[in-house]
């Protein structure tokens, strides 16, 4: 037996350039010093910095709701980084590709695998659960989320997946056969090596975890809102979060099985989907995209719920139409589920079948068109202000327009047809994943970066970013309609019909935009960071903000609300300015119950990352060693006592009271001065006439 | 009453903050497992698409593998299991004292092994009749079906030892109660799909 | 009658219940009827087994307490109608065009 399984020295691509160089080595080579470098130079920081003890007290076993959140975000952010650099290295290397192009077939197929499943799992998810994370709970008046511990193992979970994926880029291959990773090609016959077993290990914790993660927002929502807080006054946010997460507790289940199916037949020799023997290679089509396209949604949802945020805010108005969103947003989450097949119209079954689905697919576009005109309805005759969310707002009214229009037609069995596997279909969900998900997430970063750090973003570097975005986006999508319908196949690593030059050409040039809009947003956060002091809103309402979450100081104190807060309205906060009655003092305070640090999800995380290495490498002890810790953790966790901290109502009340006496002090500012210095989180009644 | 809420779960009026978390708890363990019920019913759907010769792949069929005496009794043992697992429920809820819960609780773990004895010994049997899981993709969703329930039973068999050690340890608290309650929860769902499994694999395919 | 009574009973009585339907489908077999009147006793005896141990063993019932627990049961049903049944739909059909 060979202790370390089938792993040897050759597997890195260190050893590909060395034995083989070329610029297809070179690359993978150098994507691989990237992530030591990368990795290595956070060690070094860290340690240069004396950072360890505080992110290990403060964040990595920290239970809080808010700091989760943030974690979540800084992993897709990293995810980000790697992703859009892969999606440009694909976009140049087709630029080239007439002909033959730099990489190899093989490594442009890892490209495309990688890029796809990190966007998908470890960007959009980990964005989404971070954001509905932070935010939730604050909306809806509550201490924290329904289970915090298991709040921290969802993490853990994804970011086991995460990690094991950056490990793919310096250990091995990954898959070839795109995120989607159809039998019978990730099958052992025909893909011997441990691509599919990585993208396996990968998504089988990411899936668990965002199920852990659904069944949290659920609870959380229907269980924890604060006295008054009925359904129909909950935040728009919240509603969205809702939705998605009833979609995560039922939508993930056949994501991880079908993988765990497809483990079956690779490790075990099982015929679920084998050319052989009985095994039916659609059915794996079938159960991903019973997951695939909820999943879809799952991400949208609370970009839906940003922009009603964002709508109603920025353009100091309530939002227009408050019930039919609702309604919407409810449609959208049921018949989300009803429409899978449209990602496999051309298998080969009938047309009643086909009919069926196609029309589920046209209909489910109705509600967001609602939605659509609800927000610009919003935004009619309000006192808006250009700040950057309303950028990204803007762009995404145009461009996901676009983008839904072209789902519908694909929505068509007839013309899916003819366009199914172009780059038009790529260019479409490029088109609403990336003005949709992408965009709502980074306004609503923006937007709610404020009440968890304490300072704002800058706003010229925020504005240079979300107008890159737009642009870049347009440059690099855009063409691929083009290329889409005069027939270029997604997925090519090479094409010898030259009219598809042009727009390629086009396309690569708006990935250098985006690279440089990634380049912007983080120097947005980092230019933010140096000017804290000026860009401070301690008292916690940069925006006038109309929901709940604007009603506490920030940064947020660890137990959100000194006391629970009580509804009885919609946009509860608005109605109290109006009223003249915000920030009423408290007179009786009380000890407050927070869970305790706690080890769990860091334990969960590397002993699920050791299992998922283990199982790719046939490190067979390692497998039970590590599985073997996870189940302990579990069951230790039961035994565990003392899990809970106790903030004493003095230390509570002294806090509350610095920050009313503040506020106090302050005269607030209206909306003209809210990007200026002068903005700390206060805000006077606007002068302007309506 | 408040008392009907929950069954088995008594923890009364006093104990504001600890009746919230349990229904919190509660609440959470059914949506897990209605998740729970959506991978069972993935695996049902593959089991009833893989019920065709061309899945059977020319390999043994239901005919000459399902045991109608062996599933019955893994039924008999699965149902008597649930009726003691609501004992222990009443027993949580009426009497004080670990001891009576802690009887039904190792008599519904016995019953789960002895469930898990036979099932264990079907498949012996089918392997010795070259019924193995790689035989045929029908036989890939039959394993798959049957062996992810028996693996759930399995966890519901540590689950109890956890809970009889926690019980030895502690006696029985109001965390404890809430477990107790889940545990039942879990219990009782694994014989919902067991109905589901007796009746689509092994009824149906002698049918 | 105490409350602990009541309780018992009910769980004994949805135990008796399981056990006649449990024996209704196990006799379709020996029985040997024809083969859609089979399915169908099966069917139906399945069906109300799940609903004998959801009233009895799991305390489901058309209360006003219990209805968000019911609530969650039937939107779980829902989706799982649509996933199990869209796939043996789907699968179904393909496999009769390809024989």
């Amino acid at each position: 037996m060979k202790l370390l399984g089938n792993l040897n020295w050759d597997v890195t691509p260190f050893s590909d350039a060395i034995n083989d160089p070329s610029t297809n080595t070179f690359v993978a080579a150098g994507a691989a010093s990237l992530v030591i470098i990368g990795a290595v130079s956070v060690l070094i920081l860290l340690t240069w910095f004396r950072l360890w003890r505080p992110l290990w007290r403060d964040w990595l076993t920290s239970a809080d709701h808010k700091r989760i959140g943030v974690m979540y975000i800084v992993l897709a952010l990293v995810m980000l980084a790697r992703g859009v650099a892969e999606g440009a290295v694909m976009r140049g290397h087709q630029a080239m590709a007439l002909n033959g192009g730099p990489l190899s077939a093989d490594h442009f197929s890892e490209l495309f695998s990688t890029h796809g499943t990190i966007m998908i799992l470890f960007v959009a998810m980990p964005l989404v659960t971070g954001l509905i994370n932070i935010v939730v709970p604050l909306q809806i008046g509550a201490r924290d989320m329904a289970f915090p511990v298991m709040n921290q193992v969802s993490l853990g979970l994804t970011a086991a997946g995460a990690a094991l994926i950056m490990v793919s880029l310096v250990i091995g291959r990954f898959e070839t056969g795109g995120w989607t990773a159809y039998p019978p090609y990730t099958g052992k016959v025909f893909s011997p090596g441990e691509g599919p077993d990585y993208w396996i290990w990968s998504v089988v914790p990411a899936g668990l975890g965002s199920m852990l993660s659904g069944i949290n927002f659920a609870v959380t929502i229907y269980k924890c809102r604060a006295p008054g807080m009925t359904y129909m006054r909950m935040p728009l946010f919240t509603w969205t979060a809702l939705c998605t997460a009833i979609m995560m507790i039922y939508a993930m289940p056949p994501v991880t099985v079908s993988s765990l199916m497809l483990a079956l037949d690779r490790y075990a020799g099982f015929h679920f989907f084998s050319n052989d023997l009985g095994g039916n290679m659609m059915n794996y089509a079938n159960i991903f995209w019973m997951f695939g396209h909820p999943e879809v949604y799952i991400l949208v949802l609370p970009a839906y719920g940003v922009w009603s945020e964002v709508a109603a805010t920025f353009s100091a108005k309530q939002l227009y139409g408050y019930v039919s969103l609702v309604t919407a947003t409810m449609s959208i989450a049921v018949i989300s589920f009803t429409v899978w097949l449209h990602h496999f119209f051309t298998m080969g079954q009938s047309a009643s079948v086909n009919i069926a689905f196609g029309i589920a697919t046209m209909i489910i576009a109705v509600p967001t068109g609602v939605k659509v005109y609800d927000w610009m309805a919003t935004l009619w005759r309000g006192r808006i202000r250009m700040t950057v969310p309303v950028i990204y707002l803007t762009g995404f009214f145009i461009l996901f327009v676009i983008g839904g229009l072209t789902g519908v037609i694909l929505a068509n069995p007839t013309i899916d047809y003819q366009v199914h596997n172009t780059l038009f279909l790529v260019a479409h969900f490029h088109n609403v994943l990336i003005p949709g998900v992408l965009f709502g997430m980074l306004a609503g970063i923006h937007y709610w970066f404020p009440k968890v750090f304490g300072f704002r973003l800058d706003e010229t570097w925020g504005a240079r970013a979300a107008g890159l975005w737009v642009v870049g986006f347009c440059l690099t999508f855009l063409p691929l309609y083009v290329l889409g319908l005069m027939g270029m196949p997604r997925r090519s690593p090479s094409f010898t019909d030259p009219a598809y030059l042009p727009m390629e050409y086009l396309a690569a040039f708006g990935a250098v935009v985006i690279l440089g809009a990634l380049a912007a947003t983080f120097t947005t956060y980092i230019v933010s960071i140096r000017h804290r002091k000026w860009l401070a809103v301690p008292l916690g309402d940069p925006w006038d903000g109309r929901t709940l979450e604007w009603a506490t100081p920030a940064p947020v104190p660890e137990w959100n609300f000194a006391v629970i807060p009580e509804v009885s309205s919609r946009d509860a906060f608005a109605l109290e300015k109006e009223g003249g009655t915000p920030y009423a003092p408290v007179s009786r305070y009380a000890d407050i119950t927070l869970p305790r640090r706690t080890t769990m999800g860091l334990t969960v995380c590397v002993a699920t990352t050791g299992t998922g290495f283990a199982l790719v490498w046939h490190i067979w002890w390692l497998v039970i060693l590590c599985f073997t810790g996870l189940l302990l953790t579990m069951i230790a966790r039961a035994f565990a006592t003392n899990t809970e901290q106790i903030i004493p109502a003095a230390e509570v009340a002294r806090q509350h009271r610095r920050w009313l006496d503040a506020i106090a002090q302050n005269t607030g500012i209206t909306r003209d001065a809210e990007c200026t210095s002068a903005n700390r989180g206060l805000a006077a009644p606007d002068e302007v006439i309506r | 009453m408040s008392q009907n809420l929950h069954p088995g779960l008594n923890l009364g009026a006093s104990h504001g903050d600890a009746h919230q978390q349990s229904e919190l708890s509660v609440f959470g363990f059914w949506v897990f497992l209605m998740s729970d019920l959506i991978t069972f019913g993935v695996l049902f759907a593959t089991y009833a698409a893989s019920s065709t010769p061309i899945a059977m792949a020319g390999g043994p069929g239901p005919a000459a593998l399902f045991d109608l005496t062996s599933t019955g009794m893994q039924t008999a043992f699965l149902l008597a299991s649930s009726l003691t697992c609501g004992m222990a429920s009443l027993a949580l809820k009426y009497r004080e004292g670990p001891r009576r819960i802690a009887l039904w609780l190792a008599v519904t773990a016995l019953l789960g092994a002895g469930f898990l004895a036979l099932e264990l010994r079907d498949f012996a049997d089918m392997i010795a009749k070259g019924a193995t899981p790689m035989r045929s993709g029908w036989l890939s969703s039959l394993y798959a079906l049957v062996g992810l329930h028996g693996l759930h039973i399995t966890a519901g068999l540590v689950w109890i030892v956890v809970l009889l050690l926690l019980i030895w340890r502690r006696g029985v608290t109001d965390l404890i109660k809430t477990r107790l309650l889940i545990f039942a929860l879990y219990w009782h769902f694994l014989d919902l799909v067991w109905i589901g499994i007796f009746s689509v694999v092994f009824l149906r395919g002698l049918a | 009658m105490s409350e602990e009574r009541r309780e018992r009973r009910s769980y004994l009585i949805g135990t008796l219940l399981s056990i006649l339907l449990t024996a209704i489908a196990f006799a379709t077999i020996p029985l040997d009827l024809p083969r859609g009147g089979t399915m169908l006793l099966i069917g139906i005896s399945a069906v109300l087994q799940v609903i004998v141990q959801l009233r009895f063993f799991l305390h489901i019932d058309l209360s006003r307490q219990k209805r968000e627990d019911l609530q969650l049961i039937l939107f779980s049903l829902l989706l799982l109608g649509i996933m199990a049944g869209g796939t043996i739909w789907i699968l179904t059909n393909l496999s009769q065009r390809m024989m």
